[in-house]
């Protein structure tokens, strides 16, 4: 899979039999278990195996409520409820799936902003940073289906309104708008269609994942200092270090994802959406969820309607030029005095804009949401840019090894050697 | 700077203002429900007698229609008797059919069909009740709900508090008042402290006295007959159709953080000890990725 040759050899004649004809183990060795991982990696670095792991617990409870669920607009809502009531352990799949993707969402966020503070999107990673945003807007795509399927009324209204906005397009909007209703406002046809593409939609997330993986296996992981392994001292390999954390990692989230499921497992959705379908009436807010909500606000930032679709699919594909927009030599940001309180500016507005997408579109939230607006495309487009030139960095360490033996604080001048005493209990 | 610092202040709130004018709406009270926390469980006495009161009261006008009466017998649920709801959905009438000859019939309800809805369809319903259909009352506690506002969203979340719909539910029940001077309501329509708008079409639907609850040893009713307690038990038992399998829900849930507390502990230990090993010199290989410049 990667520039690193193997040097698995199987044990079992079988198994070397099996190798020299489809040498599946040797990648499998070679990326996941003799992959050397730099040593200092945080836990931060854990959230690719928990949206691994995500993935497929959705695909999985996924497939499950599929069995029972009908993607009719007559029936969608009662099979939800048959689930619900009915189906055993119903309630538990339906719950873990809906809760799944919020939960998928929280750990993608906090996957982006790890890559974003530690300068990982750059050389020589950015087609894997950039298969990273392809995965997010799939994502965003198959999380806005599935809420479609319940067929209440905030899936029904939400359709209305986030299909609606392709209209804005100029000569072609109107017909693109008709092909994803399936006719001429949303209903039925929709419904079929967005449960096909909701099923279909996370085996290309699962395909693009493996090419991420891929992609990241050939320049290796980034790492806290930014800085890349020298020798095999500021690595170590996958498994076990890696494996175990990972587990470990996976497990304290699912504890985390547990809580909500079983205690509060309706807080994330919409009491609306318990609601059936009714094209007649409007809810009195139309609000996404809440992790489309600072897209949302910049969304209705705009006073013009393609505008604001036009700034809304901006802020993300955007994301894109970052390796290109950051003129910074240095990647991590533990390095960069100045650009640390950009970022957590940048966090802020993001926080800021998420809540202003929850608030009606009146008054000074509208003011607040353009403010953050401008704000956030200034980020990439000024502070990413300009920041590389003027800004002075820290000193970075020589090596992954010296940054965790703490060279640094001990004083110039010691050798690498002295700090660096085995500890190895064998 | 200290100037225009008020000026902005002074025009954000003028700002918000008219905003909080139009929803003068009433925070509805927090109730004590035996269900909420993390170990909550339902009052069975409390959902026999909600179901009475949804039966007396709510049921001429609102359906149940995700409920069955089989679910009244179910753990987790008022938990009646089977003879007793064996014997309840005997007093329903159900339209099936058609028979051998292709006609439709009425038969006795049993356990296995539904609530039948008060109204044959959602046209009629609405005709009967000037113009909009009564909604059907299944998942009506969890249908509902109502501002939080910051900080509570967020200590919500800590504290467990989900009874956001219940709440707003038992508040409704009892908050029909006097409107207030200047308020005009119009015709057909009912004066509500919680209803967003004041303006609800369901007239005030229960008074004191009117539904007879069950006798304890000494003669006296086992609650309150007042619209406050019939408020209270008819949302629990709304609350309970909602989300039949709350009890098992949470029963599960102190099981699952249990047996994942244990084992993220046993695995943060193995960590540690496999960490362990790494010092100075990093024990196995790891041949470096293809370099790359800083």
């Amino acid at each position: 899979m990667s520039q690193h040759s193997t040097t698995y050899v199987p044990k079992s004649a079988f198994g070397q039999w099996f190798e020299s004809r489809l040498p599946v183990a040797g990648l499998v060795h070679s990326s996941f278990v003799a992959f050397p991982v730099p040593r200092n990696l945080t836990y931060f670095w854990t959230f690719g195996a928990i949206l691994a792991f995500m993935l497929v617990a959705q695909i999985v409870t996924g497939v499950f409520l599929a069995m029972y669920y009908t993607p009719n607009a007559a029936m969608a809502f009662q099979s939800v409820e048959h689930i619900m009531r009915d189906v055993n352990y119903g309630w538990l799949i339906r719950y873990l799936h809906a809760n799944g993707a919020s939960m998928f969402f929280i750990a993608v966020y906090i996957h982006i902003f790890r890559n974003f503070y530690y300068g990982s999107y750059k050389a020589p990673r950015e087609v894997l940073y950039i298969l990273g945003v392809i995965i997010f807007i799939l994502m965003m795509a198959t999380a806005f289906m599935g809420y479609v399927l319940p067929w209440g009324q905030m899936s029904f209204w939400g359709a209305t309104v986030i299909t609606n906005l392709f209209s804005a397009i100029p000569l072609v909007g109107e017909t693109i708008v008709s092909y994803l209703w399936g006719g001429y406002s949303v209903g039925n046809p929709t419904l079929n269609r967005f449960f096909s593409l909701h099923y279909l939609l996370p085996f290309m997330i699962a395909g693009v994942v493996a090419l991420h993986i891929w992609a990241l296996h050939v320049p290796g992981q980034n790492n806290p200092t930014g800085i890349p392994i020298k020798s095999g001292k500021d690595a170590v390999p996958f498994t076990p270090y890696a494996t175990i954390k990972d587990i470990f990692a996976v497990v304290v989230f699912l504890i985390f994802f547990a809580y909500w499921v079983f205690y509060m497992p309706n807080y994330l959705g919409h009491a609306d959406n318990y609601i059936p379908a009714n094209p007649a009436v409007t809810p009195a807010h139309i609000v996404p969820e809440w992790y489309f909500l600072p897209f949302y606000a910049i969304l209705r930032a705009i006073p013009d309607k393609l505008g604001g679709v036009i700034a809304m699919f901006a802020a993300i594909v955007i994301w894109v030029f970052m390796p290109w927009l950051d003129t910074s030599k240095v990647r991590s940001t533990a390095y960069r005095p100045t650009y640390k309180f950009f970022f957590w500016v940048f966090v802020a507005v993001c926080l800021v804009l998420g809540w202003l997408g929850s608030r009606p579109a009146e008054g000074w939230y509208v003011i607040a949401s353009q403010i953050c607006t401008v704000y956030y495309f200034a980020h990439f487009l000024i502070v990413l840019p300009v920041l590389g030139f003027v800004e002075r960095p820290l000193p970075l360490p020589n090596s992954i090894l010296e940054s965790v033996m703490g060279v640094q604080k001990g004083g110039a001048g010691m050798p690498v050697g002295a700090s660096a005493e085995p500890q190895s209990k064998g | 700077m200290m100037k225009r610092t008020l000026l902005i202040a002074a025009a954000v709130l003028g700002l918000s203002a008219p905003a909080f004018a139009a929803g003068e709406t009433p925070v509805p009270p927090q109730l004590k429900w035996s269900f909420q926390g993390p170990f909550g469980t339902f009052d069975r006495a409390q959902l026999q007698r909600g179901f009475k009161v949804y039966r007396e009261v709510c049921a001429s006008c609102h359906g149940l229609s995700y409920v069955a009466f089989r679910n009244l017998s179910q753990p987790g649920g008022p938990e009646f008797s089977e003879a007793q709801v064996r014997a309840l959905a005997a007093e329903y009438k159900i339209q099936d059919g058609p028979n051998e000859a292709g006609d439709m019939f009425e038969r006795a309800g049993r356990p296995a069909d539904r609530f039948p809805s008060p109204f044959p369809n959602e046209n009629a319903a609405a005709a009967a009740n000037g113009g909009k259909a009564p909604p059907d009352l299944s998942l009506m506690a969890k249908a509902r709900t109502y501002e939080r506002g910051f900080p509570w969203w967020i200590t919500d979340v800590f504290l467990q508090y989900s009874e956001n719909g219940a709440d707003y539910t038992a508040a409704l029940l009892n908050g029909y008042k006097e409107p207030p001077a200047g308020f005009a309501v119009p015709a057909g329509g009912h004066y509500n402290e919680y209803y967003p708008g004041h303006v609800i079409a369901m007239p005030k639907p229960v008074s004191d006295g009117q539904v007879e609850y069950p006798k304890n040893e000494a003669g006296q009713p086992q609650a309150p007959e007042t619209v406050e307690q019939y408020a209270k038990d008819v949302t629990a038992f709304l609350m309970w159709t909602a989300e039949p399998h709350l009890e098992a829900r949470k029963r599960l849930g102190f099981q699952a953080m249990l047996f994942l507390i244990v084992l993220a502990g046993l695995l943060y230990f193995t960590k540690k000890k496999i960490w362990a090993r790494v010092g100075g010199e990093v024990e196995g290989h790891a041949t470096p990725p293809m370099t790359h410049n800083p």
